[in-house]
């Protein structure tokens, strides 16, 4: 396809194929650098692999048909998600900038998509910050025995438990009553709870710390932070599959249902959730491959990170699903325990007379000889299925069903460090790059001056967004933090997604991008990347943007809310949002994908008000002007 | 003979119609050995009955400080296979029922020891309508979580201000370097301007030969 939009003066603007030679053989440039490759592929490892891997992709597997979900996440992930990593790592190490230099240099009228990704990362860490906040909260509360979420606390008379934990459960209140102290709704702001004030801190100095001289700190930490969670897997896995009913949860998860492959929204989710596990739309990745060598093989480095990134997925799937598998055999055993219980009790049956194998046929005979004591009795049905598909997704997954399944294994402590400290390096990672995607735009727009150095830019955004993230600590914290993620991480992202891939092929020129590869690795793209980057990919990423913005605004908006005096407790009940909601909505989501078009109308006012003040500034193009004299 | 044998019969008797199944000085007691010991668990038989009868007796007994009670006065009925059964307390002078709260309040006593002398707990040996006692939580002066926090943030906040202090030594011995290269090029340019005195420009005739 020949289509390709003007672009006039791209050649001024980005280095030509010489001068990166030259700068490579010099090591010319302030630009700083990998030590190896190894620093490089573990920092986009860790980028990528998140806590979307651990508590998203299990419950979308799960949910959607189990092993059979493998077959669209595959197909997507080698349609959509490789090449889209390809084309960002190959923009970077080319253009050799970070997110808002490589789109102003392919053409100034595209500098907001960089200013989009700018506002998307900042948005996304201010949340996901807070998250890492509530697993450092837990993880300083796992240092004692028993756990803090194994007992009730007794009420104020001592005569028994308190009634919200005893209703509930002891991890639900540790986790609705303890840490958040959550309030009946979003309006009711409440006041900022200072233990999670503290964990904030916490979480954003530590942080800063490790992003304190970009990716000097960040390259040494992640030889911790991008591995250890893969040792824990493997530690959680041997535990796992020794413990009894593990092989129950692992067998519901990836047995196939196939007839929800016809679902479209299978295939929905399976793509959403590819294009969110890449981390990709962020600008992070952009600047990351800009540190490299100009001849870093991009090409294999894209295809090793995704197959890393697929397979880091299902195998933290099969871990989560056999400590699920635990949780949910140890609930119906209590749960035919407690009916059993009931049952000897009533009619003084001897002890062991009923047991799992009779329990249903002389609950049978007892139905039909005494059937209203029966009734009376009200005993609870025990479902296993319904206990392996409790809550097995996002932040439930970790502070309550996994909590629930630490508390009765032995060494339970123990086991909450490990999980929580897993947790703690799979989002410290993930934040490395999101700051990156901030830091390094805020020094191309010139905003502050440049002569300040990196420490106080990186600094800047950590103050801010611990001062902004403030929010996340009011009593309603957790419903704003619901907001952010349904709204700020998901349209503008598949936007900036989407731009991008058509500023590159058709705005810079699909040609130019193939010779610039030639010129890179060696060999010109092959047609599978031809395909993909100029029909495949693009149409799959329209097709999920309109799908997605369909749903969303098709649907009811509603959030779920822990209330003690609503009819459903202990499960939480959906409400409404309050009309004032759809401003910040709007924020969230508008803000960043209207910078795209913003930006360049003006740079437009800007180029027409410069034309009229006839201020061209051309380069002095004389040989004396080129020559540079030596200082030695 | 004859009316000892019909005393003893008509005690029984009176003793049997004061024990009634949901009577309301009365307790149901529920055991649930195989539970609690699995495979140690004893077989419940008129022994262990016994047993059961002397403790709280022994535990009326403490209660009431003076008043001596005797196992006759521990009255046991509706014994199931499930091993429940019912019994009511009799003052030993005259045998009226003993009220359900000083029962109560004389088994909370003597929980403990009634519970061991079954090698039992509060959940395997259950009075029905006597809650358990629950333990209060040990709470330490300090939450272990806070200690956790200060080390935490004591390490980071040091780790901090050495990257800041290096990065600042480090600039600043830049600055000197660059410093020490201006200052050498001034020395050299002050050579360079005083230039070399080259002997044949000089207006000195003296030197050269005279025309």
């Amino acid at each position: 396809m020949k289509l390709k939009l003007p672009n006039p003066g791209l050649d001024d603007r980005i280095p030509s194929h010489l001068e990166l030679e030259q700068m490579e053989k010099n090591e010319a440039g302030d630009r700083p650098k990998w030590d190896n490759k190894a620093q490089y592929l573990l920092t986009c490892v860790g980028f990528c692999v998140g806590l979307g891997n651990v508590w998203r992709f299990p419950y979308l597997c799960q949910s959607h048909g189990g092993g059979a979900f493998m077959i669209p996440f595959l197909i997507l992930l080698v349609l959509e998600g490789i090449p889209l990593l390809h084309l960002e790592f190959a923009a970077g190490q080319r253009l050799r900038k970070g997110s808002v230099g490589v789109w102003r240099s392919i053409n100034p009228y595209l500098t907001g998509i960089g200013i989009a990704s700018m506002f998307v990362s900042l948005l996304v860490g201010m949340y996901y910050n807070t998250i890492m906040a509530w697993i450092m909260w837990y993880l300083f509360n796992s240092f004692q025995d028993p756990l803090p979420w194994s007992h009730c606390p007794l009420n104020t008379n001592k005569t028994g438990l308190v009634e919200e934990c005893a209703r509930s459960s002891t991890v639900d209140y540790f986790w609705y009553r303890e840490t958040l102290n959550t309030s009946t709704a979003i309006d009711e702001s409440g006041g900022l709870q200072w233990w999670i004030v503290l964990a904030l801190l916490a979480a954003w100095t530590l942080l800063y710390v490790c992003c304190i001289r970009g990716i000097e700190t960040t390259g040494k930490a992640v030889y911790i932070t991008s591995t250890l969670p893969y040792l824990v897997l493997t530690i959680f896995l041997i535990r796992g599959l020794t413990l009894k009913g593990s092989v129950e949860g692992i067998k519901f998860l990836f047995t196939p249902k196939v007839n929800e492959l016809m679902n479209p929204a299978t295939w929905l989710d399976a793509g959403a959730q590819v294009f969110y596990s890449f981390s990709l739309a962020f600008g992070g990745l952009i600047s990351f491959s800009s540190y490299n060598s100009i001849h870093n093989n991009c090409e294999q480095d894209a295809v090793l990170i995704s197959i890393i990134n697929g397979c880091t997925s299902v195998y933290s799937a099969t871990v989560i699903y056999s400590i699920i598998g635990f949780r949910a055999t140890q609930n119906y055993d209590d749960c035919m325990g407690d009916n059993i219980l009931k049952l000897m009790n009533t009619f003084n049956y001897p002890e062991n007379s009923i047991t799992d194998i009779n329990y249903s046929e002389v609950l049978n005979h007892l139905n039909q000889t005494k059937p209203d004591i029966i009734q009376g009795l009200q005993l609870q049905p025990c479902d296993m299925e319904f206990f392996l598909s409790q809550g097995v997704e996002g932040t439930g997954l970790a502070f309550i069903v996994f909590t629930e399944a630490i508390i009765r294994m032995p060494i339970s402590p123990l086991w909450a460090v490990l999980f929580f400290i897993m947790l703690f390096c799979l989002g410290l990672s993930t934040m490395f790059g999101n700051i990156e995607g901030v830091v390094v735009p805020l020094q191309d727009l010139k905003v502050l001056p440049h002569t300040w150095p990196k420490e106080i830019f990186c600094g800047l955004t950590c103050l801010i967004s611990f001062a902004f993230g403030l929010i996340f600590a009011l009593r309603s914290g957790n419903y704003w933090l619901a907001l952010f993620d349904n709204f700020a991480g998901s349209i503008p992202l598949l936007v900036i997604g989407f731009c991008e891939m058509i500023s590159i092929i058709y705005i810079y020129g699909v040609d130019r991008f193939n010779k610039d590869i030639e010129f890179m690795i060696g060999h010109k793209p092959n047609i599978f990347w031809q395909v993909t980057w100029r029909v495949v990919s693009p149409l799959i990423m329209i097709f999920i943007l309109v799908f997605y913005f369909v749903t969303q605004v098709s649907k009811s908006l509603t959030y779920l809310v822990w209330d003690q005096d609503s009819a459903s407790f202990p499960a939480l009940e959906p409400r409404p949002y309050p009309s004032w909601i759809y401003v910040i909505i709007f924020i969230l989501a508008g803000v960043p994908t209207l910078a795209i078009p913003v930006a360049a109308l003006f740079k437009f006012i800007q180029k027409k008000c410069c034309k009229q003040k006839d201020c061209k500034n051309e380069p002095l193009d004389t040989i004396s002007a080129k020559i540079q004299m030596s200082d030695k | 003979m004859l009316e000892k044998v019909s005393f003893l019969l008509l005690s029984f008797t009176l003793a049997e119609q004061l024990c009634k199944p949901g009577d309301p000085d009365g307790y149901k007691v529920r055991l649930s050995i195989k539970t609690a010991l699995g495979e140690n668990a004893y077989v419940w038989n008129d022994n262990e009955m016994f047993l059961f009868r002397a403790t709280l007796a022994f535990a009326m007994t403490k209660q009431f400080d003076g008043q001596q009670f005797e196992v006759s006065d521990i009255i046991v009925c509706n014994q199931t296979a499930r091993v429940s059964f019912w019994f009511v307390v009799t003052y030993p002078h005259n045998k009226t029922l003993v009220d359900k709260q000083v029962v109560e309040r004389a088994v909370r006593k003597s929980r403990n020891r009634i519970n061991s002398a079954f090698l039992l707990s509060d959940t395997t040996l259950e009075f029905i309508g006597i809650p358990p006692t629950l333990a209060t939580p040990v709470n330490p002066s300090t939450p272990t979580w806070l200690i956790v926090f200060g080390v935490v943030m004591g390490a980071v906040c040091a780790g901090i201000i050495v990257v800041l202090v290096v990065s600042l030594v480090q600039r600043k011995r830049k600055k000197n370097e660059t410093n020490e290269d201006t200052q050498v090029k001034t020395v050299e340019n002050g050579a360079a301007r005083d230039g070399v005195y080259y002997m044949s420009f000089s207006e000195d005739e003296s030197s050269v030969t005279q025309m």
